[in-house]
């Protein structure tokens, strides 16, 4: 178990790894998971920040209902919790509230 | 356009059920959910997660398998990541998928949406490392993934669940601080009949507890005064139990007290929702196969009032029953016999629901939290600004988005709606029915203006 980590894997996957960039750091992290999961199991403690006080935040319900996990792909704020792992994932910290987005 | 002849959001218990039951009497439907798989909140996953961690999620969840397996039918299109956001009376769903909007049609509609926790505003509940419980359970039923150094919190059997299965997992939390007291236990005895039904969870629950006790977890009750520590991260939980004040050390704090319908979708369209004082939230009213009012717009699950995931998957099919003979599918005789058996079982289900709920109130310590708390997640909006809100005279939440953007961020009221509605009555003297609700109004998740303008596309050729 490495102690540094928040979190016990208890079915590490170590086959499919894929690299993907969160806030301009390289995580390799396994394709099709969960992203909010992979980036939590990676250690990765604030997901972004609130408009009105810039307070971290990270997600707290993993079911999409609090909009906590919130992070930007591609220019698109996205529900980390509702996003799946893929090769290549560009991912930074959301610092809008995110609601219709104006990008999209 | 798609078309159904039976349009189901949500593929938990009760969307599966519906969705089966309705393919069986040979009606066509089209079966939404925003996760990658079916489940639902209870059976998450379960397809992949029975298999690699089965021993440790217990005999409740891969109960789970068959209503899985029961979906794969001719006559079910499932789509999933498919987020629902806009729905109207006339059976019309638009919803996304990949980042595409798809507009589909059905002759029926069922709300199958389910629950969501009951929200718990304490100081520091929204700093990175606080989750709710069953945020947890969903880390570890799809991810395989367990806090190391977690405190759990709050009260009800999901608690004892987390726990149990996170000493099961060999990863015990160090405490587990419950809010109930003895006194709510004894008030639930009352429901005597409740309790008697009942017996199989209190024994359910109580070898849960001796799982989490054995395994060395600490275990508080009637805790007050619970807030969580940090900066920038949750760092300890500190609260009063038995006169002593304590303080536990952590990386994570895992909050419950409850879960409430997700009501969302059913006020979207107008649905009438009335406050519960037992469950403590707002309920609405289905008759008793689920019909809401609207013709073509059904209701089935927790989403329309907790009983639990086989109370769940037994309205989905009587909802489905009743959708098969509007449509001529059915004979009203025939859905008569069907439905009886099932009648039965659902009020010997719900039996259990007074004493449950009796035995583990939420923890008043958050539906009345103290001034500097916030309440509205999204908008920091704090217990003292509602007070002060309502001591300028206004008298419900849609006017406390005016005074102060409580309910306004991207979660839409889903984490607030109930703290806004009680701390409004609670300071205007006011009866929760009196005081009301957020107005809810599509699109009911945030959409790219690119969606839009696909859907509105879809509408204007073929709708
Ligand atoms: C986080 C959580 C964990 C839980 N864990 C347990 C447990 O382990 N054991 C237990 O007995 N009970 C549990 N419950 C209680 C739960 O409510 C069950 O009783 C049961 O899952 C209810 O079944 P359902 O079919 O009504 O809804 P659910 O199982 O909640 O299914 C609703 C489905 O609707 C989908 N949905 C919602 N909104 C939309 C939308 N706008 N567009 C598309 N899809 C949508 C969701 O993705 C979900 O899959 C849990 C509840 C929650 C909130
Ligand atoms: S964690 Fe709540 S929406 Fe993703």
């Amino acid at each position: 178990m490495n102690n540094a980590l928040p979190f016990h894997d208890l079915s590490p996957d170590t086959a499919s790894l894929v690299n993907v960039r969160f806030d301009g750091t390289e995580y390799a992290l396994p394709e099709g998971a969960n992203l909010a999961a992979a980036l939590l199991a990676a250690g990765v403690t604030v997901f972004r920040t609130t408009p009105t006080s810039q307070a971290p935040r990270a997600p707290y319900c993993m079911m999409g209902a609090c909009y906590d996990c919130l992070v930007k792909i591609d220019g698109t704020t996205r529900q980390a919790c509702m996003t799946e792992v893929r090769k290549g994932l560009i991912v930074e910290r959301a610092h809008t509230a995110g609601g219709v987005d104006e990008n999209g | 356009m798609k078309t159904a002849d039976l349009i189901v959001i949500g593929a938990g218990p009760a969307g599966m059920a519906a969705a089966s039951t309705a393919a069986d009497a040979g009606l066509s439907v089209l079966l939404l959910d925003e996760q990658p798989r079916a489940g639902g909140q209870i059976y998450r996953d379960v397809k992949r997660a029975a298999t690699v961690r089965g021993h440790i999620l217990g005999q409740d969840f891969t109960e789970g398998l068959p209503l899985v397996e029961g979906i794969e039918k001719q006559g079910i299109t499932q789509v999933f990541g498919a987020t629902v956001w806009s729905i109207d009376a006339t059976g019309k769903v638009a919803c996304s998928v990949n980042g595409q909007g798809i507009v589909a049609r059905g002759l029926r509609v069922l709300l199958a949406t389910g629950a969501l926790e009951r929200p718990m505003p304490i100081p520091g509940w929204t700093l990175p490392g606080v989750m709710t419980a069953g945020a947890a359970q969903i880390l570890l039923k799809q991810s395989g993934l367990v806090p190391k150094r977690a405190v759990l919190a709050g009260s009800g059997p999901l608690l004892y669940l987390i726990a149990a299965q996170m000493v099961r997992a060999g990863v015990p939390p160090l405490a587990l601080v419950e809010t109930q007291v003895r006194g709510d236990f004894i008030a639930a005895l009352r429901h005597s009949v409740g309790a008697l039904r009942g017996w199989r969870y209190l024994l359910k629950g109580l070898k849960m507890l001796r799982e989490t006790e054995r395994a060395g977890v600490l275990r508080y009750r009637g805790a007050t005064g619970i807030a969580v520590e940090g900066e920038r991260q949750a760092k300890a939980l500190t609260f009063t139990a038995s006169g002593q004040s304590h303080r536990i050390a952590c990386d994570t704090v895992l909050l419950h007290h409850g879960v409430v319908p997700n009501t969302q979708a059913a006020r979207s369209l107008g649905v009438d929702h009335v406050w519960s004082d037992r469950q403590a939230c707002f309920v609405p009213r289905p008759d008793q196969w689920g019909g809401t009012g609207h013709d073509r717009i059904l209701i089935a699950g927790d989403g329309a009032g907790i009983g639990g995931a086989r109370v769940a998957e037994i309205a989905g099919r009587l909802a489905a029953l009743r959708v098969a003979t509007d449509l001529g599918r059915m004979t009203g005789p025939e859905r008569d016999a069907q439905a009886a058996p099932l009648f039965r079982q659902r009020n010997r289900e719900l039996a259990v629901r007074p004493f449950l709920d009796t035995a583990y109130p939420p923890y008043t310590g958050a539906l009345s939290p103290d001034d500097g708390t916030i309440v509205c997640r999204c908008e920091e909006v704090t217990a003292g600004d509602i007070r002060r809100f309502a001591r300028l005279g206004c008298k419900g939440p849609n006017q406390a988005k005016a005074f102060g953007r409580a309910g306004m961020g991207p979660c839409q009221g889903r984490y607030c709606g109930l703290a806004v509605s009680s701390l409004l009555a609670q300071e205007n003297d006011a009866t929760h029915d009196g005081t009301g609700y957020f107005r809810v109004r599509p699109p009911l998740k945030p959409v790219t203006l690119g969606e839009l303008a696909a859907t509105e596309d879809q509408t204007g050729r073929a709708g």
